[in-house]
């Protein structure tokens, strides 16, 4: 080309080509890492589709592998879940609201977002010491699937908070100016408008955080949720177990037919995941459209 | 009630105007800085006042200090009084949220609510205990802000599907369903064309009638055309305040002739 000379056009094939193999190691990393998940997931679905029926899903715990079921298992998760969001959304999300809407910038809101920051990075199996001494033993709560619940909530708060309130600071401040310029209270601008507004980013986040909820393990050992359960929870006092409990009771198992009971566990289990995510997408592009 | 004499009649008009807001004395503070310096002048009733002056002098401070707007920006101190009918917006048994009731606001950007046009007319009367019929109220501020016409059939769309001109006279809709006392607009026609600003000047010569309206422009013309006072602001300080025509054509201070004939430097 004309308008350009031959040391600009060498600079730009340079740029080019240097973009290019930017691109390609983005493209790689993404892909191997899809790449190993795919592995994992078609070695977990080869052990345990076979296993995976009617009979899996309705039956209780049993010590011979073809008569064992996660029924106690599953029903447990969805307790402990809907608990565990009963519990930490309105927390979660009113702490965020206070932080970001009415409390006073200071030096006191700054510390407690570190300590928030900083909590959202504690080891889970620190959360269950926690609820094991403050929710089972002091609160004599016992082994329940209220202590699970707390425990867990504890755990997953500082990511609510966070995403809660990064998705309220989305929200323009212009909207808010209109609303009060109206002479709505701080609390009728808050509900009405930066609430409905940044829900789509608080869904995001507790959704996020309840499927790390269902997946975690370590602190619900540690308060001690039972891992042969036959029988189904009737009330926040009961005792109870988990899915990722199940899962980790047969894997450690010498027998192999356990393992494979495992792997057909870990599809329920990314299953109900699966499951949540979908509502959240769901909702989210829902309330959107409604806002949009 | 503060008791002063017959002060609320002002004789800055030919005629006795009573005065809607009467600033007296005000500075306005960020973090003990002075954005606005001891400014005096009075807002009378049913006319256009302009607030001028280069760009950071302070006229959107102390325009937001009138319905206190400014209450939300940290560190802000505000010295002074400002009769409102009589009775000081500052003093501590006034609740802003009733003064912003009375005194609306059109801000700069348009910002509608992310809701239905009806919905953000609504919204402000709603809160406030409106009990007629809303949807008299709703047709009667579109009428008003000149946009009934275009939107009477898509009442219940999306406010964001509007362009940038029907939005701030939707803006300006929503704000007049409060019937307020005063309208305070800040730079309400900077994101607009031509042709929606004329709209809106439009507009505002027929509010005059109704409402007391204080805007803060940047261009000249407007400020010329549309009002009946202008106060020229300079570093925080009011250099000016008079009747439009004297300001523009034969100002008493060289810095405020310097600013409207455009030497200003
Ligand atoms: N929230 C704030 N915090 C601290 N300082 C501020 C704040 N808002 C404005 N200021 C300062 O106060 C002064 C006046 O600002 P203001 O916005 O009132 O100016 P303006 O005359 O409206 O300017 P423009 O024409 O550019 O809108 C400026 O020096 C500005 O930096
Ligand atoms: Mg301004």
């Amino acid at each position: 080309m004309a308008f350009s000379s031959e040391r600009e056009k060498l600079n730009l094939r340079k740029r080019h080509a240097r973009a290019r193999g930017f691109a390609f190691l983005c493209a790689l990393v993404t892909w191997s890492s899809v790449l190993i998940l795919g592995i994992l997931l078609f070695q977990v679905c080869i052990d345990g589709f076979g296993w995976l029926d009617w009979e899996f899903i309705n039956s209780f715990p049993s010590r011979f592998p073809d008569r064992a079921g996660i029924k106690s298992a599953l029903v447990g998760t969805m307790w402990l879940i809907s608990l565990v969001a009963a519990i930490s959304i309105p927390v979660g999300v009113s702490t965020a609201l206070y932080l970001e809407e009415f409390a006073a910038k200071g030096r006191l809101s700054k510390l407690i977002e570190v300590n928030i920051a900083n909590l959202a990075g504690v080891p889970s199996i620190v959360y269950g010491i926690l609820g094991l001494a403050v929710f089972v033993r002091y609160f004599a709560l016992g082994r329940s699937l209220i202590s699970g619940a707390l425990t867990m909530s504890l755990l997953i708060l500082p990511i609510i908070i966070i995403a809660s309130r990064e998705a309220i600071r989305t929200v323009p401040m212009s909207i808010r100016y209109a609303a009060l310029s109206l002479g709505a209270t701080r609390w009728q601008t808050t509900w009405a408008h930066v609430l409905p507004a940044s829900f789509p980013g608080i869904m995001t986040g507790v959704i996020l955080s309840l499927s790390r909820a269902i997946g975690e393990t370590a602190p619900i050992i540690m308060i001690g949720a039972l891992t042969f359960v036959a029988f189904l929870p009737a009330g926040p006092m009961d005792s109870f177990t988990v899915l990722s409990i199940q899962i980790y009771n047969w894997v450690a198992r010498p027998q192999p037919e356990f393992h494979d009971l495992a792997a057909a566990g870990i599809i329920v289990l990314l299953a109900v995941l699966l499951l949540m995510n979908a509502t959240a997408i769901y909702i989210r592009s829902k309330t959107e459209r409604r806002l949009k | 009630m503060s008791m002063t004499e017959s002060r609320t009649t002002a004789n800055q008009g030919k005629n006795a105007v009573p005065a809607v807001l009467d600033i007296r004395d005000v500075s306005v503070l960020y973090s003990g800085k002075a954005a606005v310096k001891n400014v005096s002048c009075k807002i009378l009733k049913n006319r256009i006042t302009a607030i001028i002056g280069p760009s950071g002098c302070g006229k959107s401070t102390l325009l937001r200090s009138l319905n206190r707007m400014n209450d939300f920006v940290d560190g802000v101190t505000i010295e002074g009084e400002i009769l409102f009918t009589d009775q000081n917006l500052y003093s501590s048994d006034v609740d802003p949220v009733e003064v912003r009731r009375r005194i609306g606001m059109v801000f700069q950007k348009p910002n509608p609510f992310p809701k239905s046009i009806y919905n953000n007319i609504s919204w402000g009367p709603g809160i406030n205990g409106y009990n007629g019929s809303m949807d008299e109220l709703v047709e009667r501020s579109l009428t008003q802000a000149a946009l009934w016409e275009e939107v009477k059939d898509r009442l219940h769309e999306s406010a964001l599907n509007l362009s940038g001109g029907q939005q701030q006279r939707l803006c300006i809709a929503r704000a007049l369903a409060m019937e307020p006392q005063v309208l305070l607009m800040d730079e309400p026609c900077s994101a607009l064309d031509p042709i929606s600003t004329a709209h809106i000047e439009d507009l505002m010569f027929e509010l005059k009638s109704r409402y007391t309206i204080v805007i803060v422009t940047h261009n000249m013309q407007q400020a010329a055309r549309i009002s009946d006072f202008t106060a020229f602001m300079e570093m925080g300080n009011l250099i000016e305040f008079g009747e439009t025509d004297q300001i523009f054509t034969r100002p008493n201070i060289k810095r405020t002739e310097e600013y409207v004939t455009g030497r200003f430097g």
